[in-house]
């Protein structure tokens, strides 16, 4: 249970500065703190259970159709990204307490980083494959944010849309490498997906499984070639950088590298890879870090050159690798953070980053140059820092490990190298800023930050220091149970300053020399590179997004075009080609079961819906004429269902069809009368042919389905309905018992369409006609008198049928679709009759909150079963006594049903009142309106007058 | 009786695509209306069709599939919803644009 508690507070975290937001930023910046520092606490607390050995574990199921578990872990591996992640954190929300500007939103940035945080944690402690790739999602997301927090500044926004592509596209392919990793092993539980190393590696698919979830694991930790991102990522607040950078986000890539290492890393393949990219990432940030002259810029091509350090060795993969890895790990974390900070510190006193306008700050800024020159001492490996130390574990490893075969020596060499350019451009990072007079002025005179910014500086150099002096005794523990972790077994080692003299200790002398050497030269070598052509990543990446959009808005031309009708022609065009398909394939068209005999009525009902079916079509252009053919065919529809056997369907078909068709002769109202004559002869015979055909092919298909015997899942229903749903009426407790989760999502649609709907009429401006299509103006007798007192007559009686059908739904026809239709209609007759106004009056309330209601009374009925422990949605019913009533049942479905009642009024009331209120005298029709109608009407369309 | 039935049906989605395929709004409208109809005249026939056998399991034998039936029914409220929002879509789009054509535009190309 502590585990969920160390993952959950940082994400409750989320909450905490957007509820503080208001408040002083000293109180949201401790309010923010409290919730990680609670969740290291935790971490810490847990250590000495992971000395006895434990790994500790906590499991809820999620979604198992799924394989995911809500499962976490703590081993040591994710105690060492655990302090990192959240020790470094706290130090990062202290400095951008005092890195913000007063008036920047520090709420919404907190939030970002609290989010970035708790996917960070979740990666950590993720013990499933697919939760760990949640998490990893979330940080994508989250880095965006954060990276693109200056969003009014185009370089932010464009390197944060960067450093998305390029680790969301990572994360697809990371995705699919780990449900292939979970497939080959059978399971997606870390634990048995670490024990299982064998199976995966002899796997036939492992190749491709590698491939996929080192891409993941490459662009997230920018290895070549897809470091790009990273220099472009520092347009980010520095508190951002100095986080992501250092400890969190590029550790990511690592992290996964590191955690999968038991299963996936013991093959030829995985080292050779690894250490290639590896060290080819090494260089390559090394040497250009040399030659950046934004103080960032240097430190993110850096960042890419440990990370590249850190994968060679995990690529080595052998036990002292990977100890010297991790070890790498959390001294590039202190030393990096430091260094991001400080710069931060000196953006923020001096005004820029440039170093040509940095120089001989030693004075201004006498303590943030010591601190500054402590951690690029640890960067560069200088002796007594702990920098040094993995460092040197680094070239010892390169030296025993047989990778090359008789090239062996290149990896070494090679390593030295780095070693070089890394003295090289940490020199030049600290003269250049501090000591070197500088060519231009910074734009503010500089001055030491407040202490406080300065304290997570400090702090973190002296960790370096410490490290350094003391290895044995601050990280052997923490290293010993994350190399236990890694390699799932104890390993015996010494963390010592001194070896004695060695070549590895040779090679870091000679990395000191030279390096300090080639940094006197560095004006001779920006010469040398000035030869070279420079490739902006950024540009490149830039072109490549909008051709991308650029040919897919060619492909989409071609198919759409701006043109609903040529889409809908070529939709059904294919529609018909892989309907005639399927048909061809059909050896007999009439079944086996054959025709049932014809009737009479039956031929009318036919006739009557082709006649109707023809009729809408072809008087489509005189519009009101149309409409009425229409409802001729849905009244006969109705019919159909009736004579079919389905009064359910009669009942509701019937209601909707009175609803529908005041809907569209209100609407009508507003739009022209007529349809201008447009299409082409030719394009209306093709329309007529595409069509026809169309519907050739869905009246064959229909008939061949229905002359088939038919194999139905209906029994199930039929014989459970009276046991299971307590009613007789197999479609209604279909509807409100073994389906009531679709229900629930039909009547959620129908009120959001209601709800859009009343969204869409707001503010709506419409020219009320003054006449109909003909010129005649409308009839100033507004309401009949018939009908006035008939729609009076009629509403009890109405309302009084709807609660009988509604009442009866369970056991027969009826149910809460087809009362709350019936209400609604009832309630429309009298808006018709009597005018809007005089109906608005007595029926004084706005009809959305009832359709809501009706949702929210069938979400709850269905979370009602919850309680009694059954699964969402479960109905139970029982009968009961009353005198002079007799024996009754009641049943939970009811309550689900008077939901779908409430709803159904709801959004069919707001729609049909909402647009009738448009229609009167709301929006007094005056001459000037008339006018405006006239003109605009004359001029939108070709109605001929 | 099947082949009436399914004649029918072809006939209303022949009627419905047809003006699905027309360029003003109103008469897309319709057709779409139209063309649910079809729909669910054919979603209903997928259990058979059955003469005097209401899914009412304490009246006799030989029922009518339910299944199809409750699709059906819920199918026909959600167009009913969709109805109405696609032609207050097209009233609001009339307004904005200031004609009733499908693509906004009042040129009639081809």
């Amino acid at each position: 249970m502590t585990l969920l508690w160390i993952a959950l507070l940082p994400l409750l975290g989320v909450l905490v500065p957007v509820l503080n937001a208001q408040r002083s930023r000293l109180a949201c910046s401790l309010a923010t703190a409290l919730l990680p520092a609670l969740a290291l606490l935790l971490t810490l607390i847990q250590i000495p259970a992971l000395l006895d050995g434990e790994t500790l574990r906590f499991a809820v199921d999620w979604l198992p159709e799924l394989n995911l578990e809500l499962a976490l872990r703590l081993d040591g591996l994710s105690l060492l990204f655990n302090i990192l992640i959240m020790g470094i954190g706290l130090l990062i929300l202290l400095y951008a307490h005092f890195y913000l500007t007063s008036h920047e939103p520090v709420g919404r940035f907190y939030a970002f980083l609290m989010l970035f945080m708790a996917s960070m944690v979740g990666i950590s402690m993720s013990d499933n494959l697919i939760l760990l790739w949640l998490f990893w999602e979330l940080t994508s997301l989250s880095s965006f944010l954060l990276i693109g927090f200056w969003s009014h500044q185009s370089d932010a926004r464009k390197g944060a849309r960067m450093a998305l592509t390029v680790t969301g596209a990572g994360g697809l392919a990371l995705l699919a490498g780990l449900l292939l990793l979970g497939d080959m092993a059978g399971s997606f539980s870390m634990g048995d997906v670490l024990a299982r190393s064998d199976r995966i590696v002899a796997d036939s698919r492992y190749p491709l499984m590698l491939g996929l979830v080192l891409l993941g694991a490459f662009t997230k930790s920018a290895q070549f070639p897809f470091h790009f991102w990273l220099p472009h990522a520092m347009a980010a607040p520095t508190p951002v950088s100095a986080y992501l950078h250092s400890a969190t986000m590029v550790k990511a890539g690592i992290f996964l590298m590191a955690r999968l290492h038991p299963a996936i890393a013991d093959s030829e393949l995985w080292t050779v890879v690894v250490s290639l990219v590896g060290t080819i990432t090494l260089l390559y940030g090394a040497w250009f870090a040399l030659f950046k002259t934004d103080l960032k810029g240097i430190l993110a091509f850096s960042t890419v050159s440990h990370l590249g350090l850190i994968t060679v060795l995990l690529g080595i993969g052998s036990p002292m690798a990977v100890l010297a890895a991790l070890f790498h790990i959390l001294n590039h974390a202190t030393f990096k953070a430091a260094l991001f900070m400080s710069a931060g510190i000196i953006d923020h006193e001096t005004g820029t980053r440039e170093l040509k306008q940095l120089g001989g700050l030693r004075k201004a800024m006498p303590v943030t140059a010591l601190l500054t020159t402590l951690a690029a001492a640890a960067m560069a490996g200088v002796p007594l820092f702990n920098g040094f130390l993995s460092k040197e574990m680094f070239f010892t490893e390169t030296l025993e490990t047989p990778v090359l075969g008789g090239l062996s020596w290149l990896l070494p060499a090679l390593a030295t190298l780095g070693g070089i350019l890394s003295v090289a451009y940490s020199l030049r990072l600290v003269h250049a800023v501090f000591f070197k007079p500088a060519r231009e002025a910074p734009p503010k005179s500089p001055h030491e930050p407040p202490h406080l910014m300065r304290l997570p500086v400090e702090i973190l150099v002296v960790l370096c220091i410490v490290v350094g002096l003391l290895p044995a005794f601050t990280a052997t523990h923490l290293l010993d149970l994350a190399s236990q972790a890694v390699l799932q077994r104890p390993m015996d080692f010494k963390l010592a300053i001194w070896h004695g003299f060695n070549l590895p200790l040779m090679m870091s002398v000679a990395a000191l020399v030279i390096g300090a050497a080639l940094y006197w030269r560095h004006s001779d070598m920006r010469v040398f590179t000035r030869q070279f052509a420079s490739v902006d990543a950024r540009r490149v990446f830039e072109r490549f997004v909008v051709m991308i959009g650029y040919r897919a808005e060619q492909i989409l031309a071609v198919f759409e075009g701006n043109s609903l009708q040529r889409y809908m022609t070529l939709l059904l065009a294919a529609a018909f080609v892989m309907g005639l398909i399927g048909l061809v394939q059909v050896t007999d068209l009439t079944g086996a079961a054959g025709n049932q005999p014809i009737d009479g009525v039956v031929i009318l009902g036919a006739v009557m819906l082709v006649f109707g079916g023809i009729a809408t079509a072809a008087t489509h252009r005189y519009r009101l004429i149309s409409l009425l053919m229409l409802s001729i065919v849905g009244l006969f529809v109705a019919l159909t269902f009736a004579r079919f056997s389905a009064p359910d369907l009669a009942l509701t078909q019937l209601s909707v069809e009175v609803v529908t068709m005041i809907l569209l002769m209100l609407a009508l109202f507003f739009l022209p009368q007529k349809t201008p004559k447009e299409s082409s002869p030719l394009r209306n015979v093709r329309d007529i042919l595409l069509a026809g055909s169309l519907g050739l092919v869905i009246a064959s298909l229909n008939y061949a389905v229905m002359t088939r015997e038919t194999l139905s899942i209906s029994n199930f229903f039929v014989e459970n309905s009276k046991p299971g749903g307590g009613g007789y009426n197999v479609v209604n407790v279909i509807l409100v018992d073994f389906r009531g989760f679709d229900t629930l999502g039909e009547i959620t649609v129908l009120a959001l369409a209601g709800l859009a709907i009343f969204k869409l009429l707001n503010r709506l401006r419409l020219f009320i006609p003054h006449s109909d299509g003909e010129g005649r103006v409308w009839s100033p007798d507004r309401y009949p008198a018939i009908l006035t007192s008939v729609s009076m007559t009629i509403l009890p009686l109405a309302l009084l049928v709807s609660a009988f059908i509604f009442l009866r739904g369970h056991n027969q026809p009826g149910g809460g679709f087809i009362a709350g239709l019936i209400t609604a209609v009832a309630l429309i007759l009298l808006y018709m009759a009597r005018g809007v106004e005089w109906a608005q009056e007595r029926l004084d309330f706005p009809f959305q909150p009832v359709a809501v209601v009706g949702v929210a009374v069938a979400t709850l009925t269905g979370l009602g079963s919850w309680l009694f422990g059954s699964p969402f949605l479960t109905s139970s019913f029982g009968y009961f006594t009353l005198p002079v009533v007799g024996e009754f049942e009641l049943a939970t479905a009811l309550l689900f049903d008077l939901g779908v009642y409430l709803a159904v009024v709801g959004a069919t009331l707001m729609i049909l009142a909402n647009l009738g209120k448009v229609t009167t005298a709301h929006r007094p029709v005056t001459e000037q309106t008339e006018k405006d109608a006239e003109t605009s009407s004359k001029a939108n369309s070709k109605e001929p007058r | 009786m099947e082949l009436l039935y399914a004649i029918t049906t072809g006939v209303l989605t022949a009627s419905g695509l047809y003006l699905t395929l027309r360029g003003r709004t109103f008469p897309v409208v319709v057709g779409l209306t139209l063309l649910s109809y079809a729909v669910n005249l054919f979603l209903f026939s997928m259990g058979g069709l059955t003469t005097d056998g209401a899914a009412l399991v304490n009246e006799g034998d030989g029922f009518a599939d339910p299944l199809p039936q409750a699709l059906v029914l819920t199918a026909i409220v959600i167009g009913f919803a969709m109805t109405a929002f696609v032609v207050i879509l097209a009233m609001r789009a009339r307004s904005e644009v200031g004609n009733d054509h499908v693509d906004g535009k009042k040129d009639d190309r081809e």
